[in-house]
């Protein structure tokens, strides 16, 4: 049984799918949700103590053999991203009860959970798979069910943010998959740890420079790196609340996952950070998106916009620590991921909150909610402080390794545009205050007991994220092993 | 590694429970805590407690020795000794914070690597400020914010030095820091702020006087002395601090026989006894070191003695102005036959304690051969005895009688004085109790015949001098006056040039404002136009812009690949 543990951590959330969208009912399409992401966080807890009693594990579907086969490959770099996955997948189950029934029709409610589990079992598939095409396959998966998803918003704005992320989407989508196939035609083979091997003598070769490029591009849409970021905004922003906790949470860091495995595992650091010139590619659009995302978020007007812009920004800070390409920089950036992944969770959770009390979270009707709801607003002025990184929170300590990864390589622009970012996210966090605490309230909405399964999983994920500031040990332990597994294969 | 609790925690996690008790209750833990404190630090092993990590630096909390044991051992006697002076006060939250900012000092003076080193700094400068806005009054208010200022702006300064050092690669260690790197050199003018260095001393006549009663005694023992320990620590011979510090002992005279508060002459005469205690530290070897260790911890008691006498007399009659005392001995005279003691000590009458504490300077001065450092520290004994050793009781207690008909201060603040007299007269009469603290093995006849009569001699002409110039009615008259001291450069100046160029600009901008304005206004639109949520940056991008991008992108990361 334990030895099935691989491939039932992806089975779980990919059977519930089906099964919730067979159900139609709202409570038993919840339950199987939350069973699955129980279920698989349950998986990977298992696999995080396997890893690190009994090193890297693998495992081959089907009883096919590696090269040939798909083979699934657990060790210390994607055992967090699995914890990290699947736990916020189970606050978002929890969230998700109250937040879908008040923000989506109870028909399509199952329908939701269905896509749901789909993405879940998207992501955790691209983190655990060790063959190129099949993170491909996985990456669609979630990718699919991520717009299907979008599409669910209240207003009909969410139909068009879902369109423009599936058309931009899927031509990145297809980058990947030309670049997977430029490298197959190169090499011949599909599994990750085979292409690295087979790839060692081909530096030379024009056309896996160009599937490099291609892989990396698709990627970075994914992420949502500046400028392939414009689809991002409106589908955090449109997306039911539910769905936008763990989209932001969860979908850009996986991509990072896939980037950061591509880069150093298959290709190789010293062929796209030595021969190639993509880390001062990164260098320069992570600057860019610092300044910029943070620059637009200090003018939105609607709650959810303005932290979808930050987190284009705080992509800008983990692109930063990858284009770094040391083993500080890459650890601090994957630092940043589990730290920003639990901040930006609890914000959003919070936005989510703010709807269903106040039905709206554009600024204006936000004014003066700190007043009626001192620990809403409380859990958003701990998490926003998170994200202008003053300690003790955990984007602190996230930050802190950021700058000494910088100065390490002497980056001074990019530890200046660092700064600055930081600088605006006190601005935007500090309009979030300013409209929460010092206006006046607004008189025209109505209150109702917030539901103690919401309430719950906010403070969960911002307690998380103070602990994490405080007793940083357990991430970043978690982010040293992931970054010295990647850099001890070609590393520099 | 042991595990090791430090009496610094012990003290400030006890006197967080001074609120919640009240009456005799509260009065033995204040008593208590010292006592506590004192118990767990001579029981503590000699050596480095337990030691942990934060962000990969090693932290160590408790480093007994004897340095630090004798600088801790004085602020804990201080702490008791202010302590019981403060029982009768009904205000909780000075009670408490007398004993957080005495574990303050005492955590600092304990303090294994710089980082702890500053958190203790920091807390003891934001822990004091309370003592000094518990006056109440604006004017205290005010103060208590320069004393703020300062106090931060020397934790900055030394926050900045500990990462220069840490950035060169020093580490963190609390040892030797020296003047080679500018890392040692921030921290030095860190710890200069809080030792009152000349030109940077302006805050410290500036706010203490401004204290409360019990908050003055406080403030007398801890930050300074720590700042000493901190030079003892890190800059031992250092050859700069020798003339710093006898600067210091010199100055401060002139103003304070001028000064009318009786309390801010106590304030100059403070910076004069750490400029013995610097001069100490900067000839270092065992003579100076020593010196300035039992100078430091005789300096707590005796200094602590003459500011709970000045306090006992605010208390009862509402002023410590030269010119409104007199004859104060017919009603209050335990406290002037205690402040007298006091007195004697701080001038270093041999008996009492000054004199056990500054020989063993003078001595390590003598061998050094340093004769101008040696004339103007005698120059500074004379002067001390003058203000501190005959001005404070003469001023105060005789002089012109007033008419003031008060009562003695209640038994909780004589019996305060009393221990603290009796500290100066037992470390005066058997100065190896001191002696065997101190951190080298002191080898050295402290009552030698020549020694004894030359201080006789020197006290002797200094007080003749003074009768004669009161007698002929040349001493400078105790007048209502202000006197200026390098503060004014920031209370007055400062402040006048600011808003003497705050008018200049508000007329300036009268000028040009309209048009500036609007201009500056577009140009902010213009510039961000385009991140507002409707510009071209953050406006939802359409289909196609985005695949453009995308395009783009590649395009450009392929270019740059290929070529």
């Amino acid at each position: 049984m334990t030895g099935q543990l691989p491939v039932l951590q992806v089975l779980l959330p990919l059977l519930g799918a089906p099964l919730c969208a067979l159900l139609r009912s709202r409570v038993a399409a919840w339950l199987l949700f939350l069973l699955a992401a129980l279920g698989s966080f349950g998986c990977a807890v298992l696999l995080a103590q396997r890893v690190a009693t009994a090193g890297t594990q693998r495992y081959s579907v089907g009883g096919w053999t590696a090269p040939v086969g798909i083979e699934f490959v657990i060790d210390d770099f994607n055992t967090p991203v699995l914890l990290l996955v699947s736990l916020i997948a189970t606050v978002v189950a929890v969230f998700s009860r109250r937040s879908l029934a008040a923000e989506v029709a109870a028909k399509r409610v199952p329908l939701v959970y269905a896509c749901l589990c789909l993405v879940l079992a998207g992501m955790l598939g691209i983190a655990v798979t060790g063959d190129a095409f099949n993170a491909f396959v996985f990456l669609e998966i979630m990718s699919l069910a991520s717009y299907a998803l979008i599409a669910m918003g209240r207003r009909r704005r969410a139909l068009l943010a879902a369109f423009r992320y599936l058309v931009v989407g899927s031509v990145g989508a297809v980058f990947v998959l030309i670049g997977i196939g430029l490298a197959y035609a190169v090499t011949g083979t599909l599994n990750m740890a085979d292409l690295a091997q087979r790839l060692g003598g081909l530096h030379g070769n024009r056309a896996l420079y160009a599937a490099v490029v291609f892989v990396f591009i698709g990627l970075a849409v994914k992420m949502a790196v500046f400028p392939l970021h414009a689809w991002l905004p409106d589908a955090y922003a449109q997306a039911p609340s539910a769905v936008s906790v763990l989209l932001s949470a969860t979908a850009t860091k996986v991509a990072i996952y896939a980037l950061l495995r591509f880069a150093f595992t298959v290709f190789s650091a010293t062929l796209v950070f030595g021969v190639m010139p993509i880390g001062r590619i990164g260098a320069l659009l992570a600057v860019l998106a610092m300044l910029i995302g943070s620059a637009v978020a200090c003018f939105q007007t609607d709650l959810k916009y303005l932290l979808a812009w930050s987190s284009i920004a705080q992509i800008g800070y983990i692109v930063a620590g990858i284009s770094l390409a040391t083993t500080a920089g890459v650890s601090a950036a994957y630092l940043h991921v589990i730290n920003h992944a639990v901040t930006k969770a609890a914000l959003f959770a919070a936005a989510g909150l703010l709807v269903l009390r106040l039905g709206s979270t554009r600024l204006d009707d936000l004014a003066g909610f700190g007043r009626r709801m001192p620990w809403t607003f409380a859990a958003v002025v701990v998490a926003g402080l998170g994200l202008v990184g003053v300690p003790p929170t955990a984007g602190f300590v996230s930050k802190w390794a950021l700058a000494t990864a910088l100065l390490e390589r002497g980056q001074w622009p990019v530890l200046a545009a660092m700064l600055v970012g930081s600088l605006l996210a006190l601005v935007y966090v500090g309009r979030i205050v300013e409209v929460g605490w010092f206006r006046e309230p607004s008189l025209v909405t109505v209150m109702n007991r917030p539901p103690v399964s919401m309430v719950a999983a906010i403070w969960f994920l911002v307690l998380l994220s103070v602990y994490f500031g405080l007793d940083p040990t357990l991430p970043s332990s978690l982010a040293d092993a992931a970054a010295a597994a990647l850099l001890s294969d070609g590393g520099e | 590694m042991r595990m090791t609790i430090s009496p610094a925690l012990v003290v400030m996690l006890g006197a967080l429970g001074t609120p919640l008790l009240r009456g005799r209750a509260r009065g033995a833990l204040l008593v208590s805590l010292p006592i506590a404190g004192l118990a767990v630090l001579w029981v503590l092993p000699e050596g480095v407690g337990s030691s942990f990590e934060v962000f990969g630096l090693v932290l160590t909390p408790v480093r007994v020795d004897a340095l630090s044991r004798v600088f801790a051992t004085g602020f804990l006697v201080a702490a008791l000794l202010t302590a019981v002076y403060a029982l009768h006060l009904q205000d909780s939250l000075q009670q408490a914070m007398v004993l957080v900012y005495a574990a303050t000092a005492v955590g600092g003076a304990l303090a294994g690597d710089l980082l702890t080193l500053f958190v203790f700094w920091e807390l003891a400068g934001l822990s004091s400020v309370f003592l000094i806005w518990a006056g109440g009054t604006e004017r205290s208010y005010r103060a208590g914010m320069r004393y703020l200022a300062v106090q931060v702006l020397s934790g900055l300064l030394m926050l900045a030095g500990i990462v220069l050092r840490v950035t060169a690669g020093e580490g963190l260690e609390f040892g030797y820091l020296g003047l080679d790197g500018p890392g040692g050199t921030l921290i030095l003018c860190a710890i200069g702020l809080k030792c009152a260095f000349p030109v940077l001393h302006a805050w410290l006549p500036d706010t203490y006087p401004e204290s409360t009663v019990v908050g003055a005694v406080a403030l007398s023992a801890f930050t300074t002395k720590l700042a000493v320990y901190a030079l003892a620590r890190g800059y031992p011979g250092t050859e700069m601090l020798v003339w710093i510090g006898a600067i210091m002992t010199c100055f401060p005279i002139f103003y304070a026989v001028i000064e009318n508060d009786l309390r801010r002459v106590l304030a100059y005469s403070m910076i004069n006894q750490l400029g013995f205690m610097i001069v100490g530290v900067g000839i270092g070897g065992a003579f100076g070191i020593n010196g300035a260790a039992a100078h430091a911890f005789a300096d707590m008691v005796f200094k602590g003695l003459l500011f709970m006498s000045m306090g006992a007399v605010l208390m009862r009659t509402g002023t410590v102005k030269g010119s409104e005392l007199g004859g104060l001995y017919k009603s209050m005279p335990q406290t002037a036959v205690l402040c007298m003691i006091g007195a004697a000590s701080i001038s270093a009458f041999p008996l009492f304690s000054g004199f056990a504490s500054k020989s063993l300077i003078m001595e390590g001065v003598a061998q050094d051969h340093r004769m101008v450092i040696w004339l103007m520290l005698l120059f500074a004994s004379a002067g001390v005895f003058h203000h501190a050793g005959i001005k404070i009781p003469y001023f105060a207690f005789f002089a012109h009688d007033r008419g003031h008909r008060v009562a003695e201060p209640p038994v909780s603040m004589r019996v305060a004085m009393a221990l603290a007299a009796l500290l100066c007269v037992t470390i005066g009469a058997v100065p190896s109790l001191l002696y065997g603290l101190l951190p080298y093995p002191v080898e050295y006849e402290l009552f030698t015949t020549p020694h004894v009569i030359n201080q006789l001699q020197l006290l002797l002409l200094a007080s003749m001098a003074f009768t004669l110039l009161v007698r002929t009615g040349l001493y400078p008259p105790e007048l209502r006056s202000v006197n200026v001291d390098f503060e004014v450069v920031y209370r007055r100046f400062l402040p006048s040039a600011w808003h003497a160029a705050a008018r200049g600009l508000t007329r300036l901008r009268a000028c040009v404002r309209t048009p500036v304005r609007r201009d500056a206004e577009k140009l902010w639109m213009a510039a961000t136009r385009s991140l507002r949520p409707d510009g071209r940056v953050a406006v939802t991008w359409s289909t196609h812009l985005m695949i453009w991008w995308l395009v783009l992108v590649l395009g450009g990361v392929l270019l740059l690949a290929l070529l």
